[in-house]
């Protein structure tokens, strides 16, 4: 069984993010990255399938020359080959520019089921799994926090407002992986020290036939807006405390 | 030329979703100051009897794709079905709710129509006839005016942060055949398992009571439920709490959980790391209870309280009780 999982490299959660004064981007500076958390999961089960059925697990990624760290992380992890997409016209591409360049790649290794996180924790877009699925003409199931591969189909579970369903599908398809996955395993010492050998093939947009389409442009990057400072009731009764809280909420929040 | 402000209604069950609404109502203010027309589609089995209600929220006409196939909702059956409909008729802007089923649908859609979508967006705005969204990105840690140069121009909006507002319009309804055949359907819902609690989803809540690891274990949340109970809350949590296994993976809020905005937040032993604040900023009133008061969830937060929950969050109950009478 082959397995594709897309990782994109993304700011570490914890990071402080500042926009820059121009209004035109992030402040890359001091960023520690780090794989999509999401992405991930998508590794960690298409590891798990790998283990069970055999076949080979591909990573592709787009981004700049730092964006090799998580191919090979994934590769420690016991992926066995990537492919990185690597060309500064498509930096930064809106999410039909990157699911196409993702999808171009991809045609050119076999596959029977692709990885991708249900959204990455940059741009917050949720929207490459879907439109990946789409230009390769193939089903989807998002949101998945269990997969069971059984011959040529498989279901997955996916969690939704107030009800989890449970969703069969034929191979090839794309599942986008939600938290409750599974609990991605850490890279060994010796899986680190074996990634070093991996191949992972580079391209760039004229190898793939892809151009950057900006459908969807951030033209402006703005801090978020400013809470005004909040009150702290004082005293110490729990009681009266609780009693001004609630009278707070009701009379000048109009809350409750 | 495309014309015309679009929205994908949703239902489940022959229900509107209240985010129907929210899409209406925002489509309105955008068609009146284009001098256009908004236009519904909605999708499903045994919904045309619904489509009216739109109208009160300001659709003047809604696109009604009524069959079996639709019910439950599969990605391949409603983006065809949308896909179809927009082709024809060639909106000028098209916007759907940023549920699950709704991101489900618009990202595909986005693949389908090959254009470009602002997701989960908390407001939009027309600059010299085009859509400009504002969403917030790195969970929230900066925000992004996006400006979509093809057509439709889609946008998703983060449900609970749009009023609905009544504005009563014609809600013409008219059938439109997708098209489609079963055999061309990939997917299959082979089960649908509906938690049995009843509560509004976290998203969707207009009140949240949330207990992180200073809930000290799955009994601590009593004092969270039976706050939430006088009040008409839903609980949620933190991760810590969740990866404790206190609480189901389905009440996590946050970057890695749920991006919930409702009116009233209050956080109850919960320290307020940023991964959690990415989850929860968005909530128009926050409370904190706390016993520590350096806690950076109070930098949030619009009302604090230095104390031990378990002292407080009882009170506040009774309280709340008290002026709900
Ligand atoms: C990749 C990644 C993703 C993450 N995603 C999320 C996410 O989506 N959501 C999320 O919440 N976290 C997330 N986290 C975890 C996050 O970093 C924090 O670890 C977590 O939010 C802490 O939860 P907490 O506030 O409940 O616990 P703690 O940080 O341990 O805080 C407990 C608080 O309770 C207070 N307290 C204790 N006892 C009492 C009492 N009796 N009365 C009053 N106060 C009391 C303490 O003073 C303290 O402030 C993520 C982390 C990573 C690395
Ligand atoms: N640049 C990228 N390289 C590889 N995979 C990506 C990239 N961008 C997005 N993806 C995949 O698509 C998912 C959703 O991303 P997004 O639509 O940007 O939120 C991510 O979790 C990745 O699996």
């Amino acid at each position: 069984m082959n397995i594709i999982a897309c990782v994109k490299q993304v700011p570490d959660t914890e990071t402080l993010i500042k926009v820059k004064t121009d209004g035109s981007g992030i402040e890359e500076g001091g960023i520690k990255w780090v794989m999509n958390p999401y992405d991930e999961f998508g590794v960690e089960e298409a590891l798990r399938l790998k283990e069970k059925n055999g076949g080979e697990v591909t990573i592709v990624t787009l981004g700049p020359a730092r964006a090799m760290e998580s191919i090979r992380t994934a590769l420690a992890m016991g992926a066995d080959k990537g492919i990185h997409i690597d060309d500064a016209s498509l930096n930064n591409g809106d999410a039909y520019t990157t699911a196409a360049a993702l999808a171009a790649a991809i045609k050119t290794v076999p596959y029977d089921l692709i990885f991708c996180g249900q959204r990455a924790i940059d741009d917050d877009s949720g929207q490459v799994g879907s439109i990946l699925a789409e230009l390769l003409d193939l089903p989807q199931v998002t949101l998945v926090t269990k997969v069971e591969v059984a011959g040529s189909s498989v279901k997955a579970m996916r969690a939704i407002e107030g009800a989890q369903l449970v969703i069969e599908s034929p191979l090839p398809c794309v599942l986008t992986a939600q938290k409750g996955l599974n609990e991605p395993r850490y890279a060994s010492l010796p899986g680190i020290m074996k990634a070093k050998k991996k191949p992972v093939d580079i391209k760039d947009a004229a190898a793939l036939g892809v151009t950057a389409s900006d459908k969807a442009k951030v033209v402006k990057f703005v801090p978020p807006p400013a809470r005004p400072p909040g009150k702290i009731i004082a005293g110490d009764d729990p009681t009266a405390k609780a009693a001004q809280l609630a009278k707070l909420l009701r009379e000048e929040a109009k809350v409750l | 030329m495309a014309k015309g402000v679009w929205i994908v209604a949703e239902q489940r069950e022959g229900a509107f979703r209240k985010i129907s609404f929210e899409l209406a109502s925002t489509a309105r203010k955008l068609a009146d100051e284009l001098g256009d027309e908004v236009c519904a589609v909605l999708v499903g089995s045994g919904v045309e009897g619904i489509a009216g209600e739109l109208g009160k929220y300001g659709v003047d006409k809604v696109y009604v794709a009524d069959d079996a196939i639709f019910e439950p909702y599969t990605t391949d059956a409603h983006a065809a079905a949308v896909a179809k409909i927009v082709k024809e008729k060639d909106p000028a802007i098209l916007l759907l709710g940023a549920s699950a089923q709704g991101k489900d649908l618009s990202s595909r859609l986005v693949g389908k129509l090959a254009t470009g979508m602002a997701t989960d967006c908390t407001d939009l705005r027309l600059d010299g006839g085009k859509l400009v969204a504002f969403r917030p990105m790195y969970a929230g840690k900066c925000f992004g005016e996006i400006m979509i140069s093809s057509f439709p121009q889609m946008a998703s909006l983060r449900p609970n942060v749009f009023s609905a507002v009544e504005n009563a319009k014609a809600g013409a309804v008219e059938k439109f055949d997708a098209g489609i055949d079963a055999g061309q359907l990939k997917t299959k819902v082979l089960e649908v398992q509906k938690e049995t609690s009843g509560k509004v989803d976290l998203t969707e809540a207009n009140l949240i009571v949330s207990g992180g690891r200073g809930m000290q274990g799955p009994d601590g949340y009593s004092v969270l439920e039976e706050l939430a109970g006088v009040l008409g809350a839903t609980v949620g949590a933190s991760r810590a709490a969740v990866d404790a296994g206190w609480r189901p993976q389905t009440d996590q809020v946050g970057q890695t959980g749920k991006v919930v905005s409702p009116n009233l937040y209050v956080a109850c032993g919960i320290s307020g790391a940023i991964q959690h604040l990415a989850g929860m900023s968005s909530s128009k009133v926050i409370v904190a209870i706390n016993k520590d008061s350096e806690a950076p969830i109070f930098s949030k937060a619009d009302y604090g309280i230095v104390d031990d929950l378990f002292k407080v969050v009882p009170e506040l109950a009774k309280e709340c009780k008290k002026l709900l009478g």
